[in-house]
């Protein structure tokens, strides 16, 4: 190819990449910072300001949110490592080849239903005529119904389901990748079980539990309907307050200002995760 | 097999969590789909008797998913923006591949790094974000030349731009995957016979990456049909399935159509999954 042929091509390759980045991603997302800056005076009229922000720090309720759903979100993200780590390890390291893929394919089928019917199923499980609580009572350890719905507890029950798959995907990829002579080596060298796994097993499959944590911590985060649905009105979630701002008090300055609060604080976690770990969003989410 | 470690009485304990947890991700889904098939009009035990009225009965109070106008035409708009989300995310997905795998220019990495932020980013914040540029934009049109450009309200075009802004992510990296697997001497080799660069692409590389631009689609139908949190903020008055299920759930409660629907939807994206899964597998072996 002549060098004008091949530059003509590659500026035709980076056109829609960079009409994707710029238009849905980039300017949106200076967009919504410029309204979060914006105060409305009068009708129609507007100055540069940061009273959204102030209005933030001002009403406890506002950042109690933020900080709720942040710590919900890291509670959360440990409870999908610690209770996916076993099942990626199981997967990718004990069963058998053939059991290994029925497994990982088990894994993958509910990746593919809605939150909303994740939540609904929930629902119909844990409500107070829900099936957990009557067969309670069919087996006479109840009298009288329990409402097992509308409290943290059946926000992170549901919030670890909706998003565990995440996490065990990244691991099992990772672990796959591991070799079982470096266990064998670990346990004759004198390690017991404890080491093998401090030692061999987490360091290699770091990668994998960072990608899997940020995913995780990311969609937690940013979930709406799990927790407005498994936690009811009092759920105070941080997205519902972005919702409630921009839909039902249609204060687009202040949703923004959310908005942009809401991405400030989950990079911040992520980055800090990301430095404390050693790793880099290249080797760990891209290759998941 | 790593076993060393585990003794018989250990493997047995590990086995029977391994079971639990699967027990724990079948467990709603279960109670999701078999309550369409409970004569009753809860969804809720006790078992009344088997019956397919909440698919197929076409009166009140038990009106069946197949004779449910508004559920239908929200699994109708779901599909149209289904499809146009995969269409356009294959063909950007693919284009990205061909950028990032085959062309070096300034600040390559960082800008693949740029592609994969918008999987990071959490989907209201997307949906907001596009619906107040979009705003703006057709604001400051109307102000000017007092044009109003409906595309730019919220409604299926704004559905489809907000999904397709992290689903984009996805099919690049699926198809980029691909195409870093090719070997480029058939490219070289097909040139060197004569053929022209268009008929190499059409003829030997685009035929290579075909399983993964399928699989890539299919990812994308699925993740569009199932997305709440992004459309939640475009829709406009046709709304997708997964809205009018909300909906319908916030105003009326549940009632077992809706466990209909989910059965429906358990068993169609189940199925599209298994196809991509088959259609990723020849001549790439894992």
């Amino acid at each position: 190819m002549s060098r004008d042929a091949r530059r003509l091509s590659l500026i035709l390759l980076f056109a829609p990449f960079a009409l994707w980045i710029l238009l849905l991603i980039a300017l949106p997302h200076l967009g919504i910072l410029a309204l979060s800056m914006r105060e409305k005076v009068a009708p129609r009229v507007y100055e540069f300001g940061f009273g959204n922000y102030a209005e933030f720090i001002t009403e406890p309720i506002y950042w109690n949110t933020l900080l709720r759903t942040g710590s919900m979100s890291l509670l959360v993200t440990f409870l999908a490592l610690i209770i996916g780590f076993p099942i990626a390890y199981y997967i990718a390291k004990i069963a058998g080849k053939r059991a290994r893929g029925a497994l990982f394919l088990m894994c993958l089928i509910p990746l593919w239903v809605s939150d909303l019917i994740r939540a609904f199923g929930w629902i119909l499980l844990l409500r107070e005529s829900g099936v957990i609580s009557r067969s309670l009572q069919w087996m006479g350890l109840t009298q009288s119904g329990i409402e097992f719905l509308y409290n943290d507890a059946a926000v992170i029950v549901g919030l670890v389901y909706t998003v565990i798959l995440f996490m065990i995907v990244p691991l099992v990829s990772t672990l796959d990748g591991m070799g079982d002579d470096m266990i064998e080596a670990g346990y004759n060298l004198g390690g017991n079980s404890l080491t093998v796994l401090r030692r061999i097993i987490v360091p290699y499959a770091m990668p994998g539990i960072v990608a899997g944590c940020i995913v995780v911590f990311m969609m937690t985060a940013g979930s709406y309907l799990t927790p407005i649905l498994l936690g009811g009105k009092n759920s105070s979630w941080f997205t519902e307050q972005i919702y409630n701002q921009f839909i039902s008090r249609f204060n687009w300055e202040g949703g923004a200002a959310f908005g942009v609060l809401l991405l400030l604080f989950t990079s911040g976690v992520v980055w800090i995760g990301l430095r404390l770990s050693g790793q880099s969003l290249a080797n760990t989410v891209a290759r998941s | 097999m790593a076993r060393s470690m585990t003794s018989p009485a250990l493997l047995l304990g590990y086995r029977l969590y391994v079971g639990a947890f699967f027990v724990f991700l079948a467990a709603p889904l279960f109670a999701a789909g078999i309550f369409a098939f409970n004569d009753s009009l809860f969804p809720a035990l006790p078992w009344q008797g088997f019956t397919l009225d909440w698919f197929f009965n076409d009166t009140e109070p038990k009106l069946g998913m197949f004779h449910d106008r508004r559920l239908l035409s929200g699994l109708y708009y779901s599909f149209v923006i289904a499809l146009l989300v995969s269409l356009l995310s294959v063909f950007v997905g693919t284009t990205n591949a061909f950028l990032f795998v085959r062309r070096e220019f300034p600040f390559k990495n960082a800008l693949y790094i740029v592609m994969i932020v918008p999987l990071v980013i959490p989907g209201v914040i997307l949906g907001i974000s596009i619906l107040v540029f979009a705003s703006n934009i057709a604001n400051a049109v109307w102000d000017a030349w007092e044009v109003e450009i409906s595309l730019l309200r919220p409604g299926i075009v704004l559905v489809v731009l907000g999904q397709f802004s992290f689903i984009a992510t996805i099919t690049s990296l699926v198809i980029t995957a691909r195409l870093r697997k090719f070997d480029t001497s058939l490219e070289e080799a097909a040139l060197n016979l004569g053929a022209s660069r268009a008929r190499v692409l059409f003829t030997i590389t685009l035929p290579f990456l075909r399983p993964a631009m399928i699989a890539a689609g299919i990812v994308a139908f699925l993740v569009s049909f199932e997305n709440f949190n992004t459309t939640l903020f475009l829709v406009g008055s046709e709304s997708p399935l997964t809205i009018t299920m909300y909906d319908r759930m916030a105003k009326i409660g549940s009632t077992p159509v809706l466990n209909a629907v989910s059965f429906f939807l358990m068993v169609g994206s189940g199925l599209l999954a298994l196809l991509s899964v088959v259609a990723q597998r020849p001549g790439q072996p894992d």
